[in-house]
């Protein structure tokens, strides 16, 4: 076999060891995935009527804000995703299997591939759950099927960047705990955006922390493709170039921590 | 193979490593034959876990010639690796699968067909009592299981070359044996092991030759014969009936000590079957009844008390080894 045959094997190999987890402790899942409905439905419900009453021009209502919500509830879902990420690489790197995988013959990528696109798969089904909910409460998006694909790729796209930051981390964090705790500024992003509440109506400076955020074009693009209004090209641009650039630099980080590790407990 | 010697399984020298301003391998040396027993005795923080890990590609020395396996460590760890099995001090099993989920787990990263993976996983199930257990999640798992299983994972891809470090710690008495059994077996199936342990019984039982490590410094190795013939305290104690009888011993054997309220006499020696057999003749050469003998050879305790000396205040674990 040559040696991508082995990364790719090996990668599987671990991908299946994730997903195994994943499936024999649905709680993490569950955790991760019900933050975000709880979210859906505290917003709609309860604070709906009221933020919604601000909204197309002082008409809108419950209904217009759980159109607005929706793509914000979405991305927050991704970050939530990712905190999972770092709780799952952590208690590898402290554990004691991690120094058993580093003296075997196996692809040096296939264990952090298999926990990226082992958490990449949790997401798909963290965002299936959460926008089942959201069809369920009433949310009718007018998107066709292109820029539903549109919308689908730019979130597999920014949970690939969330994702990989998280790895590294996980992989930084000295504890399982810290790890836990590090990642949960990205799941208080999305607040701070225009995922809730339309920046326009937030205070100067932070309106213009808001704006300038990546969860800020990136939830823009979500909700122009699902709302059928085409997001402008500057918003297009500065999600892709986030999302690829979180991305890269996460991959590179997470890369040289993995390498130059040291073992766990070095006496 | 064309040498009459054995070959050598690791070959190092020269071993450094510091972490900051701490030296913890200070130029250690250490050869392996092929298919032996090695062990590595010492005290915590001696630098046995570090040395493991130098050996078996974890971290890079700072300084050294090493090769494992025929292999150079730092310019083909690959190859080190793939001839090599490694079962640490920490349990290395994923506590969220079962115990033959595990086994496949490493069957599938050893690169093994999945008919070979399950039916060497079946086999090593078997071998390591393990069978009933296999399918309950490691949380049910007492500490000897999980020890076991360990040693299984890393035996999955059947390595010529086992490193184990600190096998048998924390286990309670009969699992330690069971450990000791599996060690023998795997060694007599030609299985080349280097093992760590603060346990001088445990070295003695199992190694053919046994380096003491203190203070990241190898200062004394051999076969357990020869460190306990190196150091002093073997003799021969023999037990008289009457004062009479000591006291003609005593003359004869001017070398001995005298222990005239035990009616006893301590002759030095190394307790070997030629010295003791001398002694006899002698003794029976001037017709001196002795009513009972016995020999005393020091054990791996004098031995490691006469190579490292007094434990000191820095270094705690001494007192543990030592009093066993």
């Amino acid at each position: 076999m040559s040696a991508l045959a082995y990364t790719i094997g090996d990668s599987a190999t671990m991908l299946r060891r994730n997903l195994k987890h994943q499936l024999r402790y649905p709680s993490m899942t569950l955790m991760l995935v019900g933050m975000p409905i709880v979210f859906l439905l505290l917003f709609v419900y309860v604070f709906g009527g009221q933020l919604g009453a601000g909204l197309n021009g002082g008409h809108g209502g419950r209904g217009a804000y759980l159109t607005y919500v929706v793509p914000g509830i979405l991305i927050v879902t991704v970050a939530s995703a990712a905190l999972g990420t770092a709780i799952s690489v952590a208690m590898d790197m402290t554990g004691g299997i991690i120094d058993r995988f580093r003296t075997m013959a196996i692809a040096r990528a296939a264990v952090l591939t298999g926990h990226v696109i082992g958490s990449l798969i949790q997401t798909l089904v963290g965002v299936a759950i959460v926008l089942g909910v959201a069809l369920a409460v009433g949310f009718r998006p007018s998107a066709g099927p292109l820029a539903w694909l549109a919308a689908i790729g730019v979130l597999v796209l920014f949970a690939f960047a969330l994702i990989w930051l998280s790895t590294a981390l996980g992989l930084a964090a000295k504890s399982v705990e810290t790890a836990s705790n590090t990642p949960m500024f990205l799941t208080l992003l999305p607040f701070l955006s225009s995922g809730f509440v339309p920046t326009h109506t937030m205070p100067a400076g932070l309106r213009q922390f808001a704006e300038y955020q990546p969860f800020t074009p990136v939830t823009q693009t979500v909700r122009g493709l699902l709302t059928g209004t085409p997001p402008g090209t500057g918003t297009i641009v500065a999600t892709l170039a986030w999302s690829t650039g979180i991305a890269l630099a996460s991959y590179l980080w997470a890369g040289r921590l993995y390498n130059h590790r040291r073992p766990a407990d070095p006496k | 193979m064309s040498s009459c010697s054995p070959a050598a399984a690791i070959q190092a020298s020269g071993v450094r490593k510091t972490y900051g301003d701490k030296v913890v391998l200070d130029d250690v040396d250490l050869t392996v034959t092929e298919g032996s027993i090695f062990a590595l005795l010492g005290p915590n923080g001696a630098g046995k876990t570090t040395m493991v890990r130098i050996l078996s590609t974890l971290i890079p020395a700072d300084a050294g010639e090493i090769s494992v396996a025929g292999h150079d460590v730092t310019a083909d760890p690959g190859a080190v690796r793939a001839a090599i099995g490694v079962t640490g001090q920490f349990s290395a099993v994923d506590n969220l699968l079962t115990g033959e989920e595990n086994l496949r787990l490493m069957a599938d990263l050893r690169h093994l067909s999945r008919h070979t993976g399950r039916q060497r996983v079946a086999e090593l199930l078997e071998q390591f009592d393990l069978t009933d257990a296999a399918r309950k999640p490691l949380s049910t798992y007492s500490g000897g299981m999980r020890r076991r299983l360990d040693l299984a994972m890393t035996l999955v891809g059947n390595p010529r070359l086992i490193f184990l470090d600190e096998p048998t710690a924390g286990l309670d008495p009969r699992s330690r044996r069971t450990m000791w059994q599996i060690i023998r077996e795997l060694a007599a199936g030609g299985v080349t092991i280097l093992l760590t342990t603060q346990y001088l019984e445990e070295a003695d039982q199992l190694a053919d030759r046994i380096a003491v490590l203190d203070r990241g410094r190898i200062v004394a190795s051999g076969t357990s014969a020869e460190l306990k013939r190196r150091i002093p305290g073997g003799h021969v104690l023999l037990r008289f009936a009457a004062p009479d009888a000591l006291d003609l011993a005593a003359h004869l054997l001017t070398e001995a000590d005298t222990d005239e309220e035990n009616l006893t006499l301590q002759v030095p020696g190394d307790g070997s079957l030629t010295s003791l057999r001398a002694l006899l003749n002698r003794l029976d050469g001037a017709a001196i009844e002795v009513e009972q003998l016995s020999i005393h050879t020091p054990d791996l305790d004098d031995v490691f008390f006469a190579v490292t000396g007094q434990p000191t205040t820095g270094h705690p674990a001494d007192e543990k080894v030592l009093q066993r």
